[in-house]
């Protein structure tokens, strides 16, 4: 087909953004998802045009059931059946490309566009009327103008709410040169700096509410209009490639040049510019057209900086965004918009950038089209398979990347089943940073990470292909998953800020929406089945010998056995090598690995001495792994609370993620349990044992993405307790989030080099108990210390 | 080397003030005319020779100008009655300046040198050795305050010093009126020479410097000299005066067809500065004049913006301009009086001063008088 290879670089524009000639991109890899999609939106810039469409994806879920167990059960019999089953779910779709290709792309929408019922194209930004008649000819589609101003506060405000690390402070000569933000719970308010042309300053208030509070003519056209005059330079980014290497002194009056040094009671240094051009206001010296262009560049970053300042006292706001043009992801500028930004606050306000900053309006214009779906009410999630990721600003990194990617940029967005908020027991939620260790600031975890999941990936693979033992296809499937994941962690490895800072969680999160993309929704859906069949045989006998203990000897055995059962955990390294080997690994086999009191971090005396005191009035039990972990030993430790009278509430993942527990698993398995043993079964009759969903698919675990059914049940049994469980979910992340009640975090080191980086070796224990200060227990006087 | 100290109670001639700025050298003489007969006989040839040249003459070398317009006369100062002269000439003349105070022998009058602006301590060196001068160092910004206040408290020869544009909203038509600074305080003082600096003032000696801006009129000049190949102030300012800046500036109404409504943006708001320029084609068929008059209406809203945001955040209502940026440039006092006026809907008000941008001058100059009367 003759629209299946779209040749790049047929025509230049005049532009500030460059493009291979030689690059040619399949755009069926570009455009996905077009036979279902619809309400579309697009934002022509000057150079770049950026479309928007929802769709449907149809994608292969895993699902259990429990087989009718009042029929005689026979020996052998598996606990619960597995299916798959196809599942719709919503996803945004965003592509940026260059205004040459528009014609082009255009004819590829129209020849696959096939089930669509759409009329209305939501068009905004400054090209949407010159090419209006080719897109109403090419798609026919009515094209209705938004606003660009309005969308480009909608578009900032859902990535801001949705995208976790979406924004950013650059810092030009840090081993990292993007420092992310964590996502705040609360957006509002904030300013919003468009640097197009002219400036716009926005002041954000809510949803809803948003005002122009200013702005100023002095912008990305005055640089690059007084540019192409000054220099003779037609492009933008070429203008700011000669700014790169100008010298701006001698183009600048500095204070030293007026006062042969510094103006020390003023506090001005010497190298301060005191007046822009000033050296220039003479008949007889030619200037560099590099030097001129840099002293332009300074004159105008900082009279927007100032200006920026100036309006971020007046309305008494510290979150600045820019965006616009003249930023878009250009180190050049960035870097003097935030050196200008430092100098006028003294450092009071930081200038933020936002990854996607170049979406913010045809994701506005999309949702303004989308009203009636009400996207807003849903929570979204960037999907790491098929988002391009921000790109380097060193065109000497990865140069092919850059070039390519230049060229397209994807950025998809998953609706998540679920909306998610805050747990509403985050001591500060402002300042929560899931991730204990940012790989991006962290040059040897990174590399060690990096090696990790590479050296994973065969063994991912190899069970991917296993858990679809009836799809042939499964293998080919399996391949181009390994090709994409590869490709992400090399991406990651020239780029670690790709989507925000690289953490062991955003790796695993990764592959998982990679398996998911190539439709392996579970991979260890069969190697969790017959560990949960396994461990249920064990569970009353386990029951009874914890029985015949005296309590004090109970609980320890209980901590013990929770410990051991965590050893079970398919990912990681250490423990997937031995089960692979030698599947008789036992449980008793575990605790004789475990590590002998006292632990790493051990803070057992205290839990002790406060399990001697009043019971908690409700737990909350962040669970990890499927079979012995959860059934040998969360399940005792939790039939222990309950016998003290507190109430538990378990929470489990919403979909798989390698073998951790699912809810819909812990559903049979609590059912299974229940039939066993009674204090189990009138704990779940009496509401007194509740399972509810996490709202997260990862290993690891976000607290400020949770259920909001999760966060409604938290609130109304009033958790005084807080139980974390596991490597991903207790070391990974969370180390150290502070709650505002009592917390345990408990998991057993299984892999080598983090034991090692951790003071531990391997099978160390984390045994972490957490009073908030000034928290008011009966018998504990002392908390903890975290080891350093 | 004979170091003058400044307590002396009769102040000897000559009585200089200088500012020493980073494109001009501002100087102010004050000439006496009460020169008693045995004064005259007893004055040293030398200072009769400054007198001479320095009065009888309008221009000095080939950059050298007095502004005879600006001359107070009658004068009282530190007892003597006087007039006081007003000159300037380019920083860049300074050696020659210094060179020609050398061969005039200046330092046997035994004066004292009252100097301010970043130039009195780059230059200081020079004048000890090129001419055996030391200069009394004065702070910029105390000399630029007294000075303001003290000429605005004397007569200007029955003109009035301060005006402010009636009906500004207007700019064809607005009327230059008299107003008194007689209760100055608190004002916004924005000073505009190469760069530009901002100050809230509260009292003679209460004040602090608010911030500053690159973006002067040696900005201005100095990208006019860059676009255009004009060589002066004066070329620049006659250039601009004829030019039309919306064939270089992107307007609203260039955007958006007209007014952006849902802003309140009018249409005929500079949306981009030399935004037009971004096209070859209109690049390629634009007039020095055009490129002069939007290098001038941008550089003068900048400073308009600024100048008002500071008003806003310190809570001033009074916003006066100084500097020699404004010195026979009505195209800026017309655009910054409309600019305060309009943007905080009347609540702002811009003032001006006939003698611009020598009061830091003359703040030095009242130093030395000063000197005289404090033991």
């Amino acid at each position: 087909m003759s629209t299946s290879k779209m040749a790049a670089g047929c025509e230049r524009v005049d532009s500030g953004h460059s493009m291979d000639k030689s690059i040619t991109l399949p755009p069926d890899e570009i455009f996905r998802n077009l036979e279902n999609a619809k309400r579309f939106a697009i934002d022509i810039g000057g150079s770049l045009t950026k479309l928007a469409y929802y769709s449907t994806v149809q994608h292969k879920v895993a699902k259990v059931r429990s087989f009718d167990h009042t029929a005689k059960e026979t020996e052998g019999d598996p606990l619960y059946e597995i299916s798959m089953q196809e599942e719709m779910s919503a996803r945004l779709h965003f592509i940026k490309f260059e205004n040459a290709y528009i014609e082009t792309c255009l004819d590829f929408i129209k020849d696959h566009l096939v089930n669509t019922d759409t009329k209305v194209i939501k068009a905004t930004g400054g090209g949407a009327h010159k090419f209006k008649d080719l897109i109403e000819k090419k798609l026919k589609l009515r094209v209705d103008k938004e606003d660009e101003m309005t969308c480009l506060i909608k578009g900032c405000n859902f990535v801001l709410r949705n995208i976790t690390h979406e924004a950013f402070v650059y810092v030009k000569h840090a081993d990292s040169e993007f420092r992310f933000q964590n996502t705040h719970p609360d957006i509002f308010p904030y300013l919003l700096i468009n640097i197009g042309s002219g400036v716009s300053i926005f002041k954000v208030e809510s949803e809803d509410t948003f005002e122009r509070v200013g702005g100023s003519s002095i912008g990305g056209g005055t640089f690059w209009g007084l540019g192409a005059l000054l220099t003779k330079t037609k492009r933008f980014d070429e203008l700011l490639q000669l700014a790169s290497k100008g010298q701006h002194t001698n183009v600048d009056m500095l204070v030293k040049d007026i006062y042969g040094g510094s103006y020390g009671s003023l506090g001005l240094t010497g190298d301060l510019i005191a007046s822009s051009f000033g050296k220039s206001a003479t008949p007889d010296k030619e200037f560099s057209k590099e030097d001129m262009a840099k002293s332009l560049l300074h004159m105008i970053s900082n009279d927007i900086g100032q200006l920026a300042c100036l309006y971020a006292r007046l309305h008494n706001l510290t979150r600045v965004y820019f965006g616009g043009f003249f930023i878009r992801g250009h180190p050049v500028t960035m870097h003097t918009i935030t050196y200008s930004i430092n100098f006028f606050t003294k450092g009071e306000v930081q200038a933020l950038f936002l990854r996607h900053e170049g979406y913010l309006g045809t994701i506005g214009a999309f949702l303004k089209g989308a009203e009636e779906d009400n996207p807003n009410q849903y929570s979204w999630g960037e999907n790491y398979a098929g988002s391009s990721g921000l790109m380097s600003t060193s065109p000497d990194l990865n140069p092919m990347q850059r070039a390519r990617s230049g060229t397209f940029d994807m950025l998809e967005m998953d609706r998540l089943e679920r909306q998610l908020v805050n747990l509403p027991l985050l001591q500060d939620p402002s300042s929560y940073i899931p991730d204990t260790v940012d790989l991006s600031e962290d040059a040897l975890a990174r590399e060690y990470w990096l090696y990790c999941f590479e050296e994973a990936l065969d063994g991912v693979v190899k069970r991917a292909v296993a858990s679809q033992p009836d799809l042939p296809e499964a293998a080919e499937r399996a391949e181009k998953f390994r090709h994409k994941y590869q490709h992400k962690l090399q991406t990651l490895r020239h780029q670690p800020f790709a989507y925000g800072s690289l953490t062991v969680r955003s790796l695993l999160d990764t592959r998982e929406h990679c398996l998911n993309e190539f439709n392996f929704p579970d991979p260890y859906s069969k190697i969790k089945q017959g560990e949960n069949d396994m461990a249920l045989k064990y569970f009353q006998k386990a029951v009874k010998s914890l029985g015949e203990l005296s309590w004090e000897q109970r609980q320890f055995a209980l901590v013990r056995g929770l410990l051991a059962g965590n050893v079970f955990d398919w990912g990681a390294k250490a423990v997937s090598d031995v089960l692979e080997s030698d599947p008789e690994f036992g449980f008793e086999h575990a605790k004789l690995q475990l590590e002998e009191r006292p632990w790493l971090v051990d803070a057992y005396d205290q839990w002790l001495e406060r399990l001697k005191g009043p019971p908690h009035k409700c737990a909350l039990f962040f669970v990890d792994n499927s079979g012995i972990d959860i059934i040998l030993g969360v399940f005792p430790f939790v039939r222990e609370l309950i016998c003290r009278g507190t109430e538990v509430v378990l929470a489990s993942n919403s979909s798989p993620a390698l073998n951790d527990v699912t809810n819909s698993e812990l559903q049979i398995l609590t059912e299974r349990i229940a039939a066993m043993d009674l204090v189990i079964q009138s704990a779940v009759k009496e509401d007194r044992l509740t399972l509810v969903q996490s709202g997260s698919s990862s290993p690891c675990l976000d607290l400020s993405r949770l259920d909001k059914v999760l966060a409604g049940v938290v609130r109304e049994r009033h958790v005084d307790l807080v139980i974390i469980e596991g490597m991903g979910r207790a070391i990974h992340t969370n180390y150290y989030a502070i709650l505002s009640c009592e917390s345990l975090k408990m998991a057993v080191i299984k892999n080598s080099w983090l034991a090692d980086r951790l003071g531990g070796k391997l099978f160390s224990v984390v045994f972490k108990y957490e009073v908030p200060p000034g928290h008011k227990t009966t018998t504990l006087d002392h908390v903890p210390v975290t080891p350093s | 080397l004979e170091i003058r100290f400044p307590w002396k109670l009769e102040l000897s001639f000559p009585w200089f003030g200088m500012d020493i700025g980073g494109t001009l050298v501002k100087l102010v003489y004050f000439e006496p005319k009460d020169i008693t007969a045995e004064e005259e006989q007893e004055e040293v040839e030398n200072l009769k020779s400054i007198r001479r040249y320095l009065t009888s003459n309008t221009a000095y070398g080939k950059t050298g100008v007095r502004d005879v317009h600006l001359e107070l006369k009658n004068l009282t100062m530190c007892g003597r009655t006087g007039n006081l002269h007003f000159i300037r000439f380019p920083t860049q003349a300074m050696h020659r300046f210094i060179q020609m105070g050398s061969d005039k022998n200046f330092s046997s009058l035994h004066t004292t040198l009252c100097a301010t602006g970043g130039g009195a301590y780059k230059f200081e060196n020079d004048f000890r050795t090129m001419a055996d001068l030391e200069l009394l160092k004065l702070d910029e910004l105390d000399c630029l305050i007294h000075g303001l206040l003290y000429v605005d408290s004397v007569s200007f020869n029955g003109h009035p010093q301060c005006y402010y544009l009636e009906n500004p909203s207007d700019t064809q038509n607005s009327v230059k009126t008299p107003c008194s600074l007689a209760d100055p305080f608190p004002m916004l003082l924005v000073n505009i020479g190469s760069g530009v600096s901002i100050l809230a003032v509260y009292s003679k000696d209460d004040y602090k410097r608010v911030t500053g801006t690159s973006l002067g009129g040696g900005t201005f000049l100095g990208l006019c000299c860059l676009l255009t190949g004009c060589e002066t102030f004066e070329e620049a300012l006659d250039m601009a005066s004829r030019g039309d800046s919306s064939n270089v500036d992107k307007l609203v109404k260039d955007i958006y067809g007209g007014d952006y409504e849902r802003f309140s943006l009018q249409g005929s708001a500079v949306a981009s500065s030399f935004g037009h320029m971004m096209s070859k084609e209109k690049r390629d068929s634009i007039s020095k004049e055009d490129l002069a008059r939007a290098m001038l209406v941008t550089i003068t809203n900048n400073i308009g913006s600024i100048a008002r945001m500071c008003a806003v955040n310190e809570k001033i209502e009074r916003v006066v301009f100084v500097g020699n940026f404004l010195r026979i440039n009505t195209v800026s006092t017309k655009l910054l009086a409309y600019a305060m006026d309009f943007w905080s809907k009347g609540q702002l008000k811009a003032l001006f001063l006939e003698h611009e941008g020598y009061f830091g001058a003359v703040g030095a100059l009242l130093e030395l008088l000063k000197s005289s009367e404090e033991p």
